[in-house]
């Protein structure tokens, strides 16, 4: 078995005075996909906000290869590409000039032909050349994705990435998320639409559920991994 | 390093290159503060040409508070400012390439301005000469020391006047200076220790600044 690359060990996330989950450890490694469930407020972007560096957490590390993220910043987020609620565009430039701009600061060398493959893959080839506040929803969210092809990431994290999209996208979305696991990548994602996603290693994670014993009040929010593979 | 400022400076001058209206605001509110003067004081040249550093340099503090709270606010809201702070480059280098073009758009103008606004106020060759070097040096400090600042207020409600109440005493320094320089060449003195201090103002500021505004990014984003 692989050695786990990214390792959570007994996490505590608190926003404003409301403990979101305590005591959350697992591990991930290359080639397997994290889905996070929960209902609202359980803090699922919280999580992912927190493996990406973006809030600190109350207690516990989060490790990349073997090392906690924050010793070696620059080292993982060359690895790490976040996508959340917002499109992280600026909306006066056009879709290609915004992944330049990432696609430069990320220090990877990306010419101008693949910039334009990965809008043309996400079906916006005739959009290239307009700002983005004349896209619609989906075709922002298109090109935020876009940024999944160009970036080579290993560790996507990806906060509802099926809002706004349309069927056809979301299956193209599924294919390069496969793709990427297939590829050895690790993807963590939440979605509370329904979405058949069955890649590489499938591990779930069930934040804000309540212990069996439902009468026992104040008991703690808990969270659960599951790995039916 | 330098291609990480080179591009943040390019990408925020053709943002503001397709929002022109944001960048005339702060170099007409200069024109029309410092222009105000001549007209509420009077025609009498010898008090104009007194005042006249110490008002153009108020007016261009003044104007360069104006962009200041914009400066990560707009980042910020639309989410690139977190994927800024994600991508494997040192925050303060994507800070210092802001910085750089918050200066070029809302600080050269101001300094090449002052010549003709200098006039107003009977200031002559060395004079203007001198006005025009002080801000030179003293605008990048400005918006240098404004940036920790609006890094700090960032998401906070009334940020705008928050900025300001937290940034100008930061700028006392620099406005001594700047308008002592050019007071010190009309009386004949020299002003070189006048810009010397502003020179290592200006460097201090350039060295801590974006290092102090990338933590303050970190916490105001959490």
């Amino acid at each position: 078995m692989d050695k786990a690359l990214l390792e959570i060990n007994e996490l505590e996330c608190v926003r404003g005075d409301k403990q979101l989950f305590s005591d959350l450890s697992f591990s991930l490694q290359a080639g397997s996909l994290l889905h996070v469930h929960g209902p609202n407020g359980s803090g699922k972007t919280t999580l992912l906000r927190a493996i990406a560096g973006l809030v600190l957490p109350e207690n516990g590390e989060i490790c990349w290869n073997g090392e906690t993220t924050g010793k070696q910043k620059d080292d993982f987020n060359r690895e790490l590409l976040y996508l959340g609620h917002h499109y992280g565009l600026k909306f006066e430039l056009t879709g290609y000039e915004n992944l330049k701009v990432f696609a430069n600061l990320s220090g990877a060398d990306i010419n101008e032909h693949e910039v334009e493959a990965a809008l043309t893959k996400f079906g916006l080839a005739h959009c290239v050349e307009l700002p983005v506040k004349v896209l619609s929803q989906g075709q922002k969210r298109r090109v935020a994705l876009a940024r999944l092809l160009l970036q080579r990431s290993k560790l996507w994290i990806l906060d509802e990435p099926f809002v706004a999209l349309d069927a056809a996208a979301v299956e193209l979305l599924l294919g390069v998320i496969k793709a990427h696991v297939a590829d050895g990548g690790m993807v963590i994602l939440t979605t509370h639409q329904e979405v058949a996603i069955d890649a590489g290693q499938l591990q779930h994670l069930h934040l804000g559920q309540q212990p069996l014993d439902r009468q026992q009040a104040g008991s703690m929010p808990s969270a659960s991994v599951t790995e039916p593979h | 390093m330098l291609s990480t400022v080179k591009c943040m400076v390019m990408r925020d001058l053709t943002l503001a290159m397709r929002h022109r209206s944001d960048v005339l605001t702060t170099v007409f509110f200069f024109i029309i503060v410092v222009s105000l003067f001549p007209l509420g004081v009077g025609p009498d040249a010898a008090l104009l040409k007194e005042m006249a550093a110490g008002v153009v340099w108020v007016a261009a503090l003044l104007a360069s508070m104006l962009s200041l709270t914009r400066l990560f606010a707009d980042d910020y809201n639309d989410g690139t400012l977190e994927q800024l702070m994600m991508v494997p480059q040192p925050l303060s280098l994507i800070v210092l390439g802001k910085v750089l073009a918050h200066w070029i758009i809302s600080g050269l103008p101001l300094v090449l301005m002052s010549p003709l606004l200098g006039l107003q106020f009977g200031l002559e060759g060395d004079e203007l000469i001198m006005l025009m070097v002080t801000l030179l040096i003293g605008t990048p400090v400005l918006s240098l020391l404004g940036a920790i600042g609006a890094a700090l207020t960032l998401g906070l409600r009334g940020g705008g006047v928050l900025v300001s109440l937290l940034v100008l005493p930061l700028y006392i320094p620099v406005l001594i200076f700047g308008a002592g320089a050019v007071t010190a060449s009309a009386a004949g003195m020299g002003a070189d220790g006048h810009l010397s201090l502003m020179g290592a103002i200006l460097l201090l500021a350039l060295v801590l600044a974006p290092w102090a505004s990338a933590a303050a990014l970190r916490i105001s984003v959490e």
